[in-house]
């Protein structure tokens, strides 16, 4: 039981980096990895803070926009600079690989005795009353209660927030310069402050995913954020096999329950005897296998059809 | 006197300058429409005429010259920022719309076509909606019942249609046209021929047609341009373009392509007496 609420409450602080990986693939059509470094930034930017004594709300927002600075930086260098997103992504994260060991001053950081948004979230459930839950014989301690409580008042808030977000005329007009940049061009969006705009608030949330990740773990390490794209892409994709890709709506509850579901998928694995060291490479097979099978069924049905290529 | 709805000034622009494959698309155009004048454009292949819409759509950056639309010199404008001025229809379908977004949709983003700033109002509301129905009715193509579809998923009639009318939506100072009916079949293209027809005319819209096709040059406008080698050879207006028949327009292609072909052999007679 209270391997399933930490998976859980993982998943649910994860989930926030799949949504972030998810405006950058599918509403930008852009392969951004700025994400690679914008989850430790996050994380060693929170910690860093948190060792200051600084409040773990007013860490966690600068984690955050410190994402939507990363994610700025990888768009300006693409719409100015005229650098390939994907090249502009990875200088972006390079970087910040030495600005996370500035910041930490060294290669991670412990905050276990600091306060922070988790022991907040704890004290908050004692002063309602709440305390340790005792379910099927096993008893969940407060702290993991609560944690499980503020995460899933928080990722759903921050999902339903995109979702309003992307139905605005702004929102619309950023998910046009995606689907098609001459269509949006030629009816007055700026393509350009499109992607910019886009990125800033997918690392935002990839950020703020790091910032949560750290405080959740009680600690911040350097490697932290290698893996976040391949990770997220297979909660995504693993959602969208149940949700599909149709509406708003349905893509965000895809990145949202891919994640969980992924999540747990490997808690189980792992409980089941997987070495940790092969989860990597287990989650980039996976998400290996899955395109290659999309790309075989595409070309099946494509065959099936009478050898007609159909549009994705 | 009112101000011209378009004017270009000595348009000149080359492609790969200095390369091996350098194109004058351009050599000197000057384009001056009044409001409500509609222009249809013919011309060879590389005459120019596709990169003249560009240079005043903003897609090309001219190497001289100037674009004024209403008055604003708009040459140093970015083709988004043209956009809020000019509504466009490209060759293509999937140009002028986006695929996964739905009818709707694609519909809700051209109304904001004229905004500088798109704000977090709802892109669709139930009014909004209502009224792109009502708009999408007037295409007569029963679309108003399928504003949820995505718009991938239509013919490239229907497409075509509703990016005639994305381009309409609001008002624009200028209508671009780039050869908008030749990738349809022969039904759908008089359909959408009929429909540019009717709202022109309905909200006298100026209007540049480019086209491939000699009958449509003579059938629609009210002054017709024949490009060549990146310049103006021919410009019927008034009763000369009232007159104009499709044989008259073959003619001036041939007087041009002899023009050309007496221009080789005398270069070549050239070359022959002095190398």
């Amino acid at each position: 039981m209270n391997l399933l609420v930490g998976t859980l409450s993982m998943g649910l602080i994860l989930a926030l980096a799949t949504l972030g990986v998810y405006i950058s693939l599918r509403v930008l059509h852009t392969l951004d990895l700025t994400v690679e470094g914008s989850f430790g930034l996050g994380a060693a930017l929170a910690a860093a803070l948190l060792v200051r004594g600084s409040s773990p709300l007013a860490a966690t927002a600068a984690a955050a926009a410190a994402g939507v600075l990363a994610g700025v930086t990888s768009g300006l260098m693409n719409t100015r600079g005229r650098i390939d997103p994907l090249l502009a992504g990875i200088l972006t994260s390079t970087a910040l690989y030495s600005v996370m060991l500035f910041l930490m001053g060294g290669g991670d950081l412990s905050i276990a005795a600091r306060e922070t948004l988790f022991s907040g979230a704890e004290r908050a459930w004692r002063a309602l009353g709440g305390g340790a839950v005792t379910l099927f014989d096993t008893t969940v301690s407060a702290g993991s209660v609560a944690s499980l409580a503020f995460l899933a008042l928080l990722v759903p808030l921050a999902a339903l927030a995109l979702g309003w977000f992307f139905r605005t005329r702004l929102g619309l007009a950023a998910r046009a310069a995606g689907d098609s940049p001459s269509m949006a061009g030629a009816q007055g969006v700026s393509v350009g402050a499109m992607l910019v705009l886009g990125l800033a608030l997918a690392n935002g949330l990839v950020g703020l995913s790091g910032a949560l990740f750290a405080q959740y773990q009680g600690f911040a390490s350097v490697q932290m954020g290698i893996g976040t794209f391949v990770s997220a892409l297979a909660c995504l994709i693993l959602g969208e096999a149940l949700f599909g890709r149709r509406r708003v709506g349905r893509q965000l509850a895809a990145a949202l329950v891919g994640t969980l579901l992924f999540r747990l998928l490997v808690s189980a694995a792992l409980q089941a005897g997987l070495d940790p060291n092969s989860l990597k490479l287990a989650t980039a097979l996976f998400v290996l296998a899955v395109l290659v099978l999309q790309g075989g069924v595409k070309q099946l049905l494509a065959t099936a059809l009478g050898g007609r290529a159909r549009g994705a | 006197m009112a101000d011209l709805a378009l004017e270009a000034r000595g348009l000149r622009h080359t492609f790969n300058r200095g390369g091996a494959n350098e194109v004058r698309a351009l050599r000197g155009v000057d384009l001056a429409l009044e409001p409500g004048a509609f222009v249809v454009i013919v011309g060879t292949n590389g005459s120019g005429k596709s990169t003249l819409l560009a240079a005043i759509a903003g897609d090309v950056v001219p190497d001289q010259g100037s674009v004024r639309l209403g008055g604003a010199d708009v040459t140093r404008w970015p083709a988004h920022a043209r956009s809020r001025l000019v509504g466009r229809v490209a060759q293509a379908p999937a140009a002028g719309t986006a695929p996964h977004l739905t009818v709707a949709e694609n519909l809700a983003l051209a109304g904001q076509r004229t905004a500088r700033w798109r704000t977090l109002r709802r892109a669709l509301g139930g009014r909004t909606r209502r009224d792109l129905a009502e708009r999408v009715a007037t295409l007569g193509m029963g679309l108003e019942g399928r504003l949820d579809t995505p718009m991938g998923v239509l013919s490239g009639g229907q497409r075509q249609a509703l990016t005639l009318l994305m381009a309409t939506l609001v008002r624009p100072e200028l209508l671009l046209l780039d050869e908008h009916t030749a990738a349809l079949d022969p039904r759908s293209a008089e359909h959408v021929l009929r429909l540019t027809e009717e709202v022109v005319r309905r909200d006298r819209l100026t209007t540049v047609m480019v086209t491939h096709s000699m009958q449509q040059a003579v059938r629609f406008g009210d002054r017709a341009l024949m490009m060549h080698d990146g310049e103006i050879v021919q410009d019927f207006a008034g009763a000369r373009k009232r007159r104009l028949r499709v044989r008259d327009l073959l003619d001036c292609f041939e007087e041009v392509r002899n023009r050309d072909l007496l221009d080789e052999s005398a270069a070549e007679m050239l070359a022959r007496s002095y190398v």
